[in-house]
């Protein structure tokens, strides 16, 4: 992590905004948390002794560098150069846990004891269990009911690492409540304990916090290109776009390099026009979410729409306010990927690959598809997650037993 | 210009009562109903809830009203065309309380100009920040004489509560309970020195505690600190049981006030 483009127009300005997106609109009773958090966040990170706690675990726990590993097969069929940077080779099989282990460091500098965390398919609820086991911190995580019965490996795998589930029983029982039931507990809470956000999203400074957690990846990137083609820049980097902290990980060292295009992956669901998508920046409209301004997926009276999508960790009504401004200003290009695309590309990079993504990762796979590249085109794929934890969706859905093309 | 909310606060000091409700809870087309009803009961201010699909400030029991009254069809301009005519029947104060998203998404100045033709008196949104109100909406709040209701919580600082007292020109929501969990003893030793701290900052704006008043026993205690309290979830768990008729409504003020 480095410290670099301070006041990039891509990055957060002192106020907390991205352009017109960001900001912390929370409710009085969080200020104090959210305040706290705001003063102290840079100088703590930016410390020479937590960088040095962080990167040595980087290194020795989570398995960073991560590769970046040229496609050969994938770029034969494109007509194009695609390389892959495998953060589905982290430790926990994605990126989640790049921002869980900084915050937990964040957290013990703060003298916080307790972490709580809201999950819907799990991913960020095991990533944060993993470091609260590694750290010895206790450790809460809320999820709705139903997503509880949803997700039940992923549940196990929390409870293995020691954290304490805590069903959401209201309303539609699913991430939205769990994140309700978390608020209330951070709310009660303030003093002893800290509140890990899993993407790019909320109120600032986490988006700006997570983003600089996830930076390792395109600083990784920089330097691995480098040596391998001699120039540190890509033509194109594609990430998915959940709440987006993926993506904001790889694009992060490139947002004032014009030259590198930027594109960013959403689920479309069943269609953009279906009724049964995810793709904010197609169906969304400015507005507030989760503590800040941004693209959101609301009814005319501003009520916030359920959103569908295939993949657990893209289901989700907004996008960070980082990528609602590179959206606006045209800085990144966003791709509308549906259910059946994502799996078709799944499919094809186990076949052609040998590597099983996570059906999040597949809808970044799936922009090949979509968009066409060059033979001299660079394009960085960031790999964000294996695909273990999707077996059952694969399974389901008929494409295992597809015959090779 | 006068207020209704500042005429109240200057007649009356203390016991001031204040009821919320969720707006198209349990039915669609209640709200006037309930209002009414609750003037009619003795209340002395009544805060009017914008069901929201993400209620990150309020309870269990606000959150599920807000979603029957949401599946029941209510929608901001739902709500104003319901009480269009709500000066020819109510004379106390009236607030709206919702959440910042369906109030940016109907326009501001739409919202703020629409309210005051309606006249309601103050708004209380909870998730729309101080700095932003102070950069962007003060002024047009002032062009439409609503007042802006500002809450305070235990871990406010002494700093923070003397800003947001700069600011407020009403009065100031004081929220009681720090703690969903813990038990009702350490609370309520918490929460009498959080309310003295309050009483010995004297502030200019008057004070009335909301969040987790149940009861005339709570209702009294609070009362001894501010100018009165606010209820919500206790009310509407009432009227889940018994109705919204005005016996149904006048004994759960009863049972508070007197
Ligand atoms: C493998 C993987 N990729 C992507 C995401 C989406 O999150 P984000 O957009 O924050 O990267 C998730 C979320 O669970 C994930 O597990």
């Amino acid at each position: 992590m480095t410290k670099t483009m301070e006041t990039n127009v891509y990055q957060v300005n002192e106020k907390g905004f991205y352009g017109d997106f960001g900001g912390a609109f929370v409710p009085e009773m969080l200020y104090p948390n959210i305040e706290e958090l705001r003063k102290t966040y840079l100088s703590i990170i930016n410390e020479s002794a937590f960088q040095e706690e962080l990167n040595i675990l980087l290194k020795d726990y989570v398995g960073r560098p991560t590769p970046l590993n040229f496609a050969k097969r994938l770029s034969e069929k494109y007509q194009t150069q695609v390389y892959l940077k495998r953060e589905d080779l982290c430790h926990t099989g994605a990126h989640k846990i790049n921002n869980t282990l900084g915050q937990i460091l964040l957290a013990k500098r703060l003298g916080k004891k307790r972490i709580i965390a809201k999950t819907g398919a799990g991913q960020h609820g095991v990533a944060t269990a993993t470091v609260c086991a590694l750290m010895g911190f206790e450790c809460v995580i809320y999820m709705g009911e139903i997503d509880i019965e949803r997700q039940n490996p992923n549940v196990q795998r929390m409870k293995m690492l020691g954290a304490t589930i805590r069903p959401a029983t209201c309303g539609s029982r699913t991430l939205k409540d769990a994140t309700n039931e978390a608020m209330r507990d951070w709310i009660a809470n303030p003093v002893d304990t800290h509140y890990i956000i899993g993407s790019v999203v909320g109120p600032h400074p986490y988006p700006d916090l997570v983003a600089r957690f996830q930076a390792i990846i395109s600083e990784e990137i920089g330097i691995q290109l480098k040596e391998k083609t001699g120039n540190p820049d890509p033509t194109h980097i594609i990430a998915c776009v959940g709440g987006g902290s993926n993506a904001a990980g790889a694009f992060y060292h490139y947002l004032d390099k014009k030259n590198v295009k930027l594109i960013a992956a959403e689920a479309a669901g069943q269609g953009v026009n279906s009724g049964y998508s995810a793709a904010t920046t197609f169906l969304g409209k400015k507005g507030v979410l989760h503590g800040s301004r941004t693209l959101l997926m609301q009814t005319q009276d501003g009520q916030v729409v359920e959103p569908h999508s295939i993949s657990a960790g893209l289901d989700y009504p907004g996008i960070g306010p980082m990528h609602a401004n590179l959206f606006e200003s045209g800085r990144a290009q966003f791709v509308d990927i549906t259910d059946d695309e994502s799996l078709k590309a799944a499919i094809l990079l186990s076949r052609i690959e040998g590597i099983i993504p996570a059906l999040e990762t597949a809808h970044a796979i799936a922009c090949l598809e979509k968009i066409k590249f060059s033979p001299n085109d660079i394009v960085v794929i960031n790999l964000s997650g294996r695909g273990d934890k999707d077996l059952n969706t694969y399974i389901k859905s008929g494409i295992i037993d597809q015959k090779n093309e | 210009m006068t207020n209704r909310i500042n005429q109240l606060l200057t007649q009356t000091s203390n016991h001031i009562l204040s009821i919320y409700f969720t707006a198209g809870y349990p039915n669609l087309n209640d709200t006037m109903k309930i209002t009414e009803r609750l003037e009619l009961s003795g209340v002395n201010m009544i805060e009017i809830g914008m069901p929201y699909s993400d209620p990150v400030a309020d309870g269990p029991i606000i959150q599920a009203t807000s979603e029957k009254a949401l599946q029941n069809g209510m929608s901001v301009s739902i709500l104003f065309e319901q009480i269009k005519d709500l000066r020819q029947k109510v004379k106390i104060p009236i607030l709206l309380m919702g959440y910042v998203n369906p109030f940016l998404q109907y326009g501001a100045e739409n919202f703020l100009k629409k309210a005051s033709e309606i006249g309601i008196d103050g708004l209380i949104i909870p998730d729309l920040p101080l700095e932003l109100y102070q950069e962007e909406f003060e002024s047009m709040f002032h062009k439409y004489n609503i007042k802006n209701i500002f809450l305070i919580t235990p871990q406010s600082t002494d700093e923070r509560i003397r800003k947001i007292d700069s600011i407020s020109s009403s009065f100031i929501y004081v929220v009681a309970s720090f703690s969903i969990t813990g038990t009702k003893f350490g609370i309520e030793a918490q929460q009498e020195s959080y309310f003295k701290r309050i009483v010995d900052l004297k502030l200019k704006n008057p004070t009335v505690v909301g969040f987790g008043i149940n009861d005339k026993n709570s209702f009294e205690k609070t009362c001894k600190y501010s100018n009165g309290a606010i209820i919500g979830s206790s009310f509407l768990k009432h009227i889940e049981k018994n109705d919204i008729t005005l016996d149904a409504i006048k004994s759960f003020v009863k049972g508070i006030k007197e």
